[in-house]
């Protein structure tokens, strides 16, 4: 999919490179790319074993192939099998949320819409508490529960809310995921009340953690992060589409439910799978993708690959500043991200009020 | 060509348009008038399957309804009335939308896309702003970017819903005559909703009178456009008056005589 534009075009019609359209997302990519491999650099080399960096290096280095390096096997350790799979791991948790966030504010059309809409986040919650007070002692039961949980609650949303003349369909989908949340919730804490030796677990899971990150989880992520991926920056352009409303998409020619729903399912696959394995990240998905857009403008073939870049950098950045600010211990990630996001939102409510003030 | 047989709107139970049949000639340009809630907007939404109808709705003989999406889009361009303009959207990626009926799904607009939208940014005047988001366009401006819109789907036919009530009186002629310019060019059918009904008549070669959703009327200009007619369904009394061009103006009569200042 190329952005073809300025260039031989202009030159070939005399027309000026200008009036022929869409900013290349190139630029915006490369800087987010590099903030990324550099936030990835930061976060092997940090961590308590204060390691020096050319020896973090040389263990990277070694596990490439036909690489043959010595390396002390307690450094590999730290490295490969601690730091390294938190970092990657990180990055596809806030890729991910990020992506999921900017691609559920193009379906709904609003830009506090974030990946835990539509009940993610409650189901998510229920799956996790409902293995963790059957305490299951297999660390495959946990992700799985959350993930199901999670998908439930968002087939139950759309259930509830899709279908109906189409100019109330995306307002009654977001209110069916405020309904579906809030039953979730209830269960949640009525097992809670229950199991109160539960709690502090549950309640540690729901503020998320990348701490126990094992390439296990990568894998376990993986399949779900890529589908989830290719197909939303597939359907970049269509939500670019879907910014006039479903009405004129309609008569451009693009199918607004479809578009809706294939887009739903991709990011709350993603979402999902974030969940499982890390527990209820805030945030991401409002500051990442508003981020990108005052930078990058508005369009969502910018938005989309940016902010899963970003995102992704974002969050192992978060993960940095959790680890490191009481060392040795660990502030639950979700408090650092709340800290950045809480002001934040604030920052995107009342720049929108001021620009809807100025029109 | 556009053929309307029987085409009925129902919100409930009233019906917004209540079975309207009529044949628009490829390449004629045919003027929907009426007084408020007639069903012009509603006609045009079920032409454009916007909106769930009876009826059918045939474009050189192809009924829409089995049409995709993309089809029709290629076939008819709608010009809404209230269009929704997202506010970080510059002029030109607005524009290109009207490419989308044409662009591949897994790809990106092509040059040829981007040729035929300079060119119209050119002729609606619009160059100069097209790397300007819409937040900061005047409404006339809006407007005449909403017609390039349409106009860049290249659609044979070109439905509009009171496409120039926010352009001053010059570039409402202005607007008016590009669409009939590119009318005759590309043999397009225009179908448009308009509430001046000197232009309308200046414009249209065949008028439709709705009223309550029924044709109330139905002819050249010259038939439509007289004071029994006018009065009747707009509930106020007219003057109407031919210029030397042979062109109908319809100006009110107002109520009393106001007091002239000396």
């Amino acid at each position: 999919m190329t952005e073809s534009g300025a260039g031989t075009g202009a030159a070939a019609t005399g027309l000026p490179a200008q009036v022929l359209g869409h900013r290349r997302a190139t630029g915006p990519l490369l800087v987010a790319t590099g903030v990324l491999l550099g936030a990835a650099a930061l976060g092997v080399s940090i961590g308590p074993a204060d390691l020096p960096l050319s020896e973090v290096a040389r263990v990277l280095a070694s596990h490439l192939p036909f690489v043959h390096l010595h390396v002390n096997p307690t450094d590999d350790a730290i490295v490969w099998q601690v730091r390294f799979p938190r970092v990657v791991l990180g990055a596809m948790v806030g890729a991910m949320l990020s992506g999921g966030g900017a691609a559920y504010q193009g379906v709904f059309r609003n830009p506090l819409a974030d990946p835990y809409l539509l009940g993610v986040a409650a189901g998510a919650g229920l799956g996790a508490t409902v293995a963790i007070v059957h305490g299951t002692g297999t660390h495959l039961l946990l992700p799985l529960s959350a993930f199901i949980g999670a998908a439930l609650a968002v087939a139950l949303t759309y259930a509830l809310g899709a279908g109906g003349s189409r100019q109330s369909s995306t307002g009654a989908i977001v209110l069916a995921g405020v309904a579906v949340a809030a039953l979730f919730t209830s269960v949640q804490t009525f097992l809670l009340q229950r199991h109160s030796q539960s709690l502090e677990e549950v309640y540690t899971w729901i503020l998320g953690r990348l701490s126990s990150a094992t390439w296990g989880d990568v894998g376990l992520m993986a399949p779900y992060a890529l589908v989830s991926a290719v197909v939303l920056l597939l359907h970049r352009r269509l939500l670019d589409v879907l910014r006039v409303g479903e009405d004129e998409a309609e008569s451009l020619g693009v199918r607004a439910e479809r578009v809706r729903i294939v887009v739903v399912v991709a990011a709350t696959l993603g979402t999902a799978s974030a969940v499982a394995v890390s527990g209820l990240i805030g945030f991401i998905g409002i500051i990442v993708p508003h981020t990108v857009r005052l930078a990058a403008g508005g369009s969502y073939r910018r938005v989309l690959p940016v902010s899963m870049v970003a995102g992704g950098a974002f969050l192992i950045l978060a993960d940095v500043v959790a680890r490191t600010l009481q060392s040795p211990a660990e502030v639950p990630i979700g408090v650092v991200t709340a800290f950045v996001g809480a002001p934040f939102f604030l920052f995107v409510l009342r720049s929108r009020r001021a620009q809807q003030g100025v029109r | 060509m556009l053929e309307l047989t029987d085409v009925t709107v129902r919100f409930g139970e009233v019906p917004a348009v209540a079975g309207v049949s009529h044949r628009v000639e490829a390449g004629s340009w045919l003027g929907l008038i009426g007084p408020n809630g007639a069903g012009k907007t509603s006609l045009l939404r079920a032409c454009a399957r916007l909106v769930e109808h009876t009826g059918r709705v045939a474009v050189d003989d192809l009924d829409l309804r089995t049409a995709s999406r993309r089809a029709l889009a290629r076939l008819v361009a709608y010009v809404p009335q209230h269009p929704e303009l997202p506010p970080d959207m510059t002029v030109a990626e607005y524009v290109l939308l009207g490419r989308t009926p044409h662009v591949g799904f897994f790809s990106a607009e092509t040059v040829h896309d981007r040729v035929v939208c300079a060119g119209l940014l050119d002729r609606l005047d619009l160059a100069a702003k097209a790397e300007r988001r819409l937040v900061t366009l005047s409404g006339g401006e809006l407007q005449r970017a909403v017609l390039a819109r349409a106009l860049a789907q290249q659609a044979p036919v070109l439905l509009m819903d009171e496409p120039t009530s926010a352009l001053d009186f010059g570039r409402r002629v202005d607007a008016l005559e590009l669409v009939d310019q590119l009318r005759v060019e590309r043999n397009l059918t225009v179908v448009s909703a308009m509430h001046d009904l000197t232009l309308a008549g200046q414009f249209a070669d065949h008028l439709l009178l709705l009223a309550a959703g029924a044709i109330a009327a139905s002819g050249p200009p010259a038939e439509v456009l007289t004071e029994d007619v006018l009065t009747s369904h707009f509930g106020t009394a007219v003057h109407v008056l031919a210029t030397s061009d042979g062109d109908i103006v319809v100006a009110p009569r107002r109520y009393q005589a106001r007091p002239r200042v000396p």
